[in-house]
This record gives C-alpha cells, sequence and structure tokens, in this order.
C-alpha cells in the first residue's frame, strides 16, 4: 500500500489494521493453529526419508549401509527429532479433529467424541505394534 | 479442472493425513530415532529386501509414501496463501505444490517396479 492514499469523493475509505508477519505468537492457540498447519512439512520430509531408503534399498547393500550411516550424522539426527515431534503432533491433533470432520451415528444417535477419538488411538496403537513387529523381526 | 478436482484434492488430504498420523510415528521412530542412536539394531539389508519382494509390502509402501506427500501439498498450498498472503501467486503455488507431489509418487512408482 502507498504511504499517500489517494481518495477520491465517494470512494469508501478502507481501514485496515497492518498485521505483523508474527500476528500468531501473540495468542497460544494461534501458535497452535500455525505450528498445526506447518506439521504438512515435516509430513513431507519423512515420506522423502522413506523414499530416500527405498532408493537405497533397491539400489543394494552398500546403498543401504550408506543410508543407515547418514541417518547418524548430528544434523540429520537434530534435524530427524525436531521433525519426530512435528508428526507426532500431526497425529495427536488428527485424532482429536476426527470427531469433528466425522459424525458417526449408531443407532440414530450421534457417537460421542471420545469414543471415537479413542478408537483413533486405539488404531495407532495397534499398527503400531504391528509395524514394529514386521520390521524388527528380520534383524 | 482446478473446480472438478478440487473433491478429489480434499479425499487425498485426508487419507494422506490419516496415513501419515496412523503409520509415521511408528516408522519414524524407528528410522529417525531408535535406529540410528542404538537403541534398536536396524534390519539387515536382506530381511528388508525379502520384505520387498512381496506384492503387498509394495502396494504398501507406495501409499504410504504417494498420499503424505498430496496431505502436504493440499495443506502446505493453503498455508503459503493464507498464511503468507499470496493470494496472487494461487495458480503457481498450486503446480508446484502438486506437481512435487506427483513427481514424488512417480519417483516411489518408479522404484517400486524396479526392485531387482
Amino acid at each position: 500500500m502507498s504511504t499517500e492514499p489517494h481518495y477520491t469523493l465517494y470512494h469508501p475509505r478502507w481501514y485496515r489494521r497492518r498485521v505483523s508477519v508474527w500476528w500468531w505468537l501473540q495468542n497460544r492457540s494461534y501458535t497452535a493453529f500455525v505450528l498445526r498447519e506447518l506439521t504438512s512439512v515435516f509430513v513431507a520430509f519423512f515420506a522423502l526419508v522413506y523414499l530416500w531408503q527405498l532408493r537405497a534399498l533397491v539400489h543394494g547393500p552398500e546403498a543401504y549401509a550408506q543410508f543407515l550411516a547418514r541417518l547418524k550424522t548430528p544434523r540429520v539426527l537434530a534435524l530427524d527429532t525436531v521433525a519426530f515431534l512435528f508428526v507426532l503432533f500431526h497425529a495427536i491433533t488428527w485424532f482429536n479433529l476426527t470427531p469433528k470432520a466425522m459424525v458417526v451415528r449408531l443407532r440414530g444417535k450421534r457417537a460421542p467424541d471420545w469414543v471415537i477419538v479413542g478408537l483413533n488411538y486405539a488404531a495407532w496403537l495397534v499398527l503400531s505394534g504391528v509395524v514394529a513387529f514386521v520390521l524388527l523381526r528380520g534383524r | 479442472m482446478m473446480r472438478r478436482i478440487t473433491p478429489l484434492l480434499w479425499l487425498m488430504f485426508s487419507a494422506g493425513g490419516t496415513v501419515a498420523a496412523l503409520l509415521f510415528p511408528v516408522h519414524f521412530f524407528l528410522t529417525g530415532l531408535a535406529f540410528p542412536l542404538g537403541w534398536l539394531e536396524p534390519p539387515s539389508y536382506e530381511s528388508l529386501h525379502r520384505l520387498l519382494m512381496h506384492p503387498v509390502t509394495r502396494l504398501y509402501l507406495f501409499v504410504l509414501i504417494s498420499l503424505p506427500l498430496f496431505h502436504w501439498a493440499h495443506r502446505f498450498r493453503y498455508t503459503l496463501y493464507d498464511g503468507l498472503q499470496l493470494k496472487h501467486l494461487t495458480e503457481l503455488i498450486a503446480v508446484l505444490c502438486y506437481g512435487a507431489a506427483v513427481l514424488g509418487t512417480a519417483m516411489t512408482a518408479y522404484l517400486l517396479w524396479t526392485i531387482p
């Protein structure tokens, strides 16, 4: 916006307060909102890590060993720790939002929120156990 | 065209978000933290390669990588043009975000197809 607004007769004057780029730090729920939106970046990051691992597995044992060695470097470890926390934040906020996005009716009655959230966490627990079992079985 | 595929994009956003919420924490914890920090021994190349021979594993990996990329594309697109007020760049942002997700999906499919 120009500093010297040019007003014409009969034209409404816009009143717009300047909003700082850091508006979301002024309120805890705004901060949580922006952090939640940013989780998608870390979700994509991990998808790429898995793509990278798949590529290493296709290329052979040396490439896989190199992949494992790269994961141990301090910079990658630090990045992975931060990204893991964001992915965890995504999972928790996603589960807690499901009853608001999806209304389940049982015998004409709306299923209570805690049932749907609880089922999500139960599925999370079971699937995590299965994945860990399959991956750790063949060591 | 954008209007026609918007419902599909929302569907992929929520499917990808669910896949990422249910499965990423355990995969990430193991691969990103537990194995490199030495808390657990990583699976050997042979055992992972044997797993990859199974078509169910390949389908699983395809879904695990592709859908969350579309989840990112959709959510990040809105983060950019609402959060940073880049409404005038709508089309460019959409092309870049979904394009990246399509590229990642194509690479995944290609790799899964060419496993020796």
